[in-house]
């Protein structure tokens, strides 16, 4: 239930807000809720960490979602850190990081490209 | 004597290699316009040679490459191919001599891209006519339109441009939209695509399909400009007049209807299409063409313009044969190919003839030209009798023998319908001869006289009776395509 | 066998990822180049040399001898190798042309870096379609997609437009990641592996509704990231504004390597649930390619600018190859595998050969500024008219091949409509090639000398026309290795 929410909250953030951090925000809080989702899988009633203990016979966790979601959870923070090199970039061009203001600038660009040509 | 093979190559890259060297001899314009008539003269014998030995029952084949499976590029010459591929070569020796008769005397701009491009539309048109199979006349097909294009839009101007995207949009558009379905139809139904005597599609397609295949090949191919696709024609008249005389009275048109030809002989098969009735309503389509057109070529006062409309309707008569389907149509419209293509050019020579020579392109700036351009307008009036079809012309035995076949196919309406067809072709192609013999001369008008540009009409018009006498060397050719 | 042609699988992967790390730590441009090209070609000839070794088989690869479905494993049949082929090829002549390209286009300090990122696009997309194991095709995808995002985004040196450009390609390219993983997890919730053929037995047996599920996500996600329509909107933008040379490179390679793992997904993974993914086939993808074709089509030919015009015309092209999976049979699958080849050196030619325009002139390549450039710089532009002419299917060229192949499948299966479709939409290209080229030959040449042309930039442009030529000509091995493409698949699943 909490991934289905946490999916959506992001995803309307992603799509609603024309912030460009925030849209950032949005896109990490998507990932986490598909982070909660494979943990959530891997989960066994009644488990403990999966250290295997031959002497005891535990019902162990699923180790491997946990493996995927260290791998995805680099590749989120690698995705994060792009993003916001490329906010840092966009505020220097632009000025701003809203993006409607980024689009008004653009269009500036565009009549300027056609007028040069006449 | 060379054999059978070399000529057959021969006659498929003497043209493609003329137009190679054209640019690489730019650096003299004499030796640059002297390549145009060798290489035709010698794609003319190759042509002869190949023409009689499939006359004496020989077969001439050659495989450049296969594409895919199943796929390959196959010259194979046909009877219907031998005759065209004659009239393309032979009348491109006296077109290439006009050409540099005209360009000079007009002296027109960008003469080498010009005979480039032409020397590349008559290889396509040579490689049309041997085609094996209808991948390799589709391949041509569409070169032939792209190598044409430069030539419309020849003189660059805004009229031009606009005339070469209706060219292109029709021929393209057509032949991408309909004639690739449809010779891929034929692929996946009859599994080969090679001009078979007999056909190909009988037993393999189902013959409630047959008129709708029909449809597309017919429509497919925009070059035989059966209405109402016919526009991109009178608008390729903006080219200069050499392009019209050679590529739109004889090597694109002809190609157009001479593949409609192929398809019905070699596709269809001329049993199965009387079996299926397919082409019936191709018949009544070509028959209002063939009218509508002649009416409207009343209407023009531009030479060119009545003379492009005039080809549409005479187009229609190749259509309407092959449409009918029985053995006499189908003769006589393959005669017509050549009968037409050396009235026609005559006609378009004259029509060049005059522009260059006195500047004047209307019927009704003619009047009283004809005494002081006394060759031209008695090689226009030759050209013209041929096709209306009066003896002792080329054109009356191709349409006899067309109304000859309407009357095997039962239908004594199409008869009716060339007649008075005759009649208009009267009225609208010796309209100029009369006004330019019968009305005073305006004396304003100074004439020059370009020999290049007036011999090519005079020797044409001399073809045009010639073949009236000499049809016997043809005949052959054409009964072997109706009974193989 | 011996140890290097065993470990082909792996090296075409990993060469590029190995190398990009030491090239960003170069400091002169030169080297930096010779570096990537050596890695290129290198990884050209792995990927030749390990097509030919397994020819007409399929190679399993245990990476790090780990046996599947527990361990990764690199997959060659038919299919990966035609794609390791294309990327190989592709990137090899995107590599020789960008030299020039990016010296002009991109901050002298940032040309290592611009290298390294370029490789791991490269080595991220040949993961990608060696890859059998599902989670593991996610990492090399965001490999792949991250690199390729930082590329676009080196064309703020020119057009600072390509920042947002980026931004939008990364954010949008981030959720399609991201629902393809949502996916692959519920398809591991229920089966327990993550081996793509090991998911193929196992899901058929599954309950069905978090399998249809996954599939749905599955199937979303890699549609965004081929730029399927309507999820496109990152494309045009991201291919226009970036610098020139890597249009060129994600033009030619980059959604193809999407649609083929979608392809992937439809026919191997869920080949044995045809039910359901016939149902996304007909309802999803054969509308919403149509849908494309039209939509990239009409938006072309309304455009201006060159770059975008040819992205646009992409988002087109890449609905005929969705429509030839979306069919789904061994002879539609097939002409989509041809088509997938011949685009990619159709769009990557037309791509450098607007980007070498681009850069000769100084400014953005669009109609106007293209007046005349037919003798101006009549090479360069010979070149793009050939390409262009393969991109509308005329006879002779390679497109042509991929046209008579689809054509023939639909018809065959007696899709009449939308065979007339498809030639309604491919007719209409020609409008926007032909404004193209009539602005370029028929009006004069503007005023001053004749352009110096650079070989650098005209030599790969024309090693793409010819190959277009060639193999519009000589179609038999495109085709076989196609049909081999098709039946890997199909017979994967079944």
């Amino acid at each position: 239930m909490i991934v289905v929410i946490l999916m959506m909250v992001g995803l309307y953030m992603v799509m609603s807000r024309f912030n460009l951090v925030k849209k950032l925000i949005g896109l990490t809080i998507f990932q986490t809720s598909l982070f909660l989702l494979y943990i959530s899988l891997g989960r066994i009633d009644e488990g403990t960490a999966p250290i295997i203990d031959a002497s005891k016979d535990y019902a162990y966790s699923n180790p491997l979602p946990h493996v995927l979601i260290l791998t995805a959870i680099v590749v989120g923070v690698a995705t994060t850190a792009l993003g916001l090199a490329l906010v840092l970039r966009i505020n220097d061009a632009f000025g701003t990081i809203e993006e409607d203001e980024v689009l008004l600038e653009k269009r500036r660009d565009y009549s300027q490209h056609k007028g040069g040509e006449g | 004597m060379m054999s059978i093979d070399t000529a057959l190559k021969l006659g498929i890259l003497a043209p493609l290699i003329t137009a190679i060297l054209v640019p690489v001899l730019s650096v003299r314009a004499n030796w640059r316009d002297a390549a145009g008539p060798i290489g035709a003269v010698i794609t003319f014998i190759a042509a002869l040679h190949v023409a009689g030995h499939v006359r004496d029952g020989g077969t001439a084949i050659w495989t450049l490459i296969e594409i895919s499976p199943g796929l390959s590029l196959t010259f194979k010459v046909t009877p219907l191919g031998a005759m065209f591929g004659l009239v393309a070569s032979g009348l491109w020796i006296l077109a290439a001599l006009y050409t540099t008769g005209y360009m000079r005397g007009n002296h027109e701009k960008h003469q080498t891209r010009f005979a480039a491009c032409y020397a590349i539309a008559v290889h396509a048109a040579m490689a049309i006519a041997w085609s094996g199979n209808l991948l390799v006349l589709f391949i041509f097909y569409e070169i032939l339109t792209f190598s044409t294009y430069p030539l419309v839009t020849h003189k660059e101007s805004r009229e031009a441009i606009k005339a070469g995207r209706i060219y292109m949009s029709i021929l393209v558009g057509t032949s991408l939209m309909l004639l690739l379905p449809a010779i891929i139809w034929v692929w996946i139904t009859a599994g080969t695509l090679d001009f078979t005597d007999g056909g190909i599609l009988a037993g393999t397609l189902d013959p409630s399909y047959a008129p709708w295949l029909m449809v597309l090949f017919a429509y497919g191919v925009g070059k035989a400009a059966l209405m109402p696709i016919h526009r991109w024609l009178p608008n390729a008249m903006v080219a200069p007049t050499p392009v019209s005389a050679l590529l739109h009275a004889v090597a694109v048109v002809k190609a157009g209807v001479f593949t409609v030809l192929m398809v019905i002989v070699y596709i269809f098969g001329l049993d199965f299409l009387a079996a299926t009735g397919a082409s019936t309503w191709l018949v009544w389509v070509a028959a209002f063409t063939i009218l509508a057109s002649s009416i409207i070529a009343m209407t023009k006062d531009d030479i060119k313009a009545r003379l492009a409309y005039s080809t549409i309707s005479q187009l229609s008569y190749i259509v309407l044969g092959a449409a009918l389907a029985t053995a006499a149509a189908i003769e006589g419209a393959a005669l017509h190919i050549v009968m037409h293509a050396s009235a026609k050019i005559t006609l378009f020579f004259c029509a060049g003839a005059i522009y260059v020579n006195a500047h004047l392109n209307k019927v009704s700036q003619i009047d009283g030209l004809g005494p002081r351009m006394p060759l031209v307008f008695i090689a226009y009036f030759l050209g013209a009798l041929s096709i209306i079809g009066v003896p002792p012309l080329g054109g009356s035995w191709s349409k006899f023998l067309l109304m000859a076949g309407a009357v095997d196919a039962g239908l004594p309406i199409i008869v009716a319908v060339l007649a008075v067809s005759s009649l208009l072709n009267v009225y609208y192609l010796l309209e100029p001869v009369f006004r330019a013999f019968f009305r005073p001369t305006n004396t304003e008008i100074k004439v020059d006289r370009h020999l290049l540009t007036i011999l090519p009409p005079v020797i044409t018009a001399g073809i045009s009776i010639a073949l009236f006498f000499a049809v016997d060397l043809l005949t052959p050719l054409t009964s072997m395509m109706v009974m193989p | 066998m011996s140890i290097i042609t065993y470990n082909l699988p792996a090296l075409v992967v990993a060469l590029p990822l190995l190398m990009a790390a030491v090239i960003a730590l170069i400091p002169s441009r030169r080297v930096a180049w010779v570096l990537t090209l050596m890695t290129v070609i290198s990884v050209t000839f792995a990927a030749y040399g390990n097509a030919l070794m397994t020819i007409g088989a399929s190679v399993s690869y245990e990476l790090g001898g780990w046996p599947p479905p527990w361990g990764i494993e690199f997959i060659t049949d038919g299919a990966s190798r035609v794609m390791a082929i294309i990327i190989a090829s592709l990137s090899l002549v995107s590599t020789l042309y960008a030299k020039p390209l990016i010296e002009k286009e991109i901050h002298l300090d940032d040309i290592p870096r611009t290298y390294a990122a370029w490789l791991l696009t490269i080595g991220g997309m040949m993961g990608l379609v060696m890859t059998a194991d599902a989670f593991n095709l996610f990492v090399f995808l965001e490999i792949s997609s991250l690199s390729a995002v930082t590329l676009v985004a080196m064309g703020a040196g020119v057009d600072r437009r390509a920042l947002m450009a980026a931004f939008n390609y990364l954010i949008i390219g981030a959720i399609g990641a991201t629902f393809y993983v949502i996916g692959v997890g519920f398809c591991y919730a229920v089966t327990g592996t993550l081996n793509m053929a090991d998911l193929a037995t196992r899901l058929p047996e599954a309950t069905s509704a978090p399998v249809v599920v996954g599939l749905a996500f599955m199937a979303t996600g890699m549609m965004v990231k081929a730029a399927a329509f309507p999820v496109h909107m990152w494309l045009p933008a991201a291919y226009s504004y970036a610098p020139s040379a890597v249009s060129s490179l994600l033009s030619a390679v980059a959604t193809k390597a999407a649609i083929y793992v979608l392809a992937r997904i439809l026919f191997t993974v869920f080949g044995g649930l045809e039910d359901v993914t016939g149902l996304i086939m007909t309802w999803v993808l054969i509308p919403l390619s149509i849908l494309a074709m039209f939509a990239g089509t009409i938006l072309a030919i309304f455009e201006h600018d060159l770059k975008k015009m040819l992205a646009q015309s992409s988002i087109a092209q890449i609905g005929y190859i969705t429509l030839a999976l979306g069919i789904g049979t061994t002879a539609t699958v097939t002409a989509g595998f041809i088509h997938m080849v011949n685009h990619a050196m159709i769009k990557g030619g037309l791509f450098m050969a607007v980007g070498a325009l681009a850069v000769t002139l100084g400014r953005r390549a669009n109609l106007a500024s293209i007046t005349g450039l037919g003798r101006a710089m009549p090479i360069t532009t010979s070149a793009l008219l050939v390409c262009g002419f393969s991109l509308i299917g005329l006879p002779l060229t390679a497109g042509f091949i991929s046209k008579i192949y689809l054509i023939s499948a639909l018809l065959d299966e007696g899709q009449g409509v939308i065979t007339a479709l498809v030639l309604l939409s491919s007719a209409l290209s020609v409008v926007y090639l032909w404004k193209m080229i009539e602005v370029m030959w028929m009006r004069p040449a503007p005023e001053g000398t004749k352009i110096q042309e650079n070989p650098w930039m005209y030599g790969p442009v024309w090693v793409l026309a010819v190959a277009n030529i060639i193999f519009g000509v000589y179609a038999t091995p495109v085709v076989a290795l196609a049909r081999d493409a098709a039946m890997a698949l199909m017979g994967g699943g079944a």
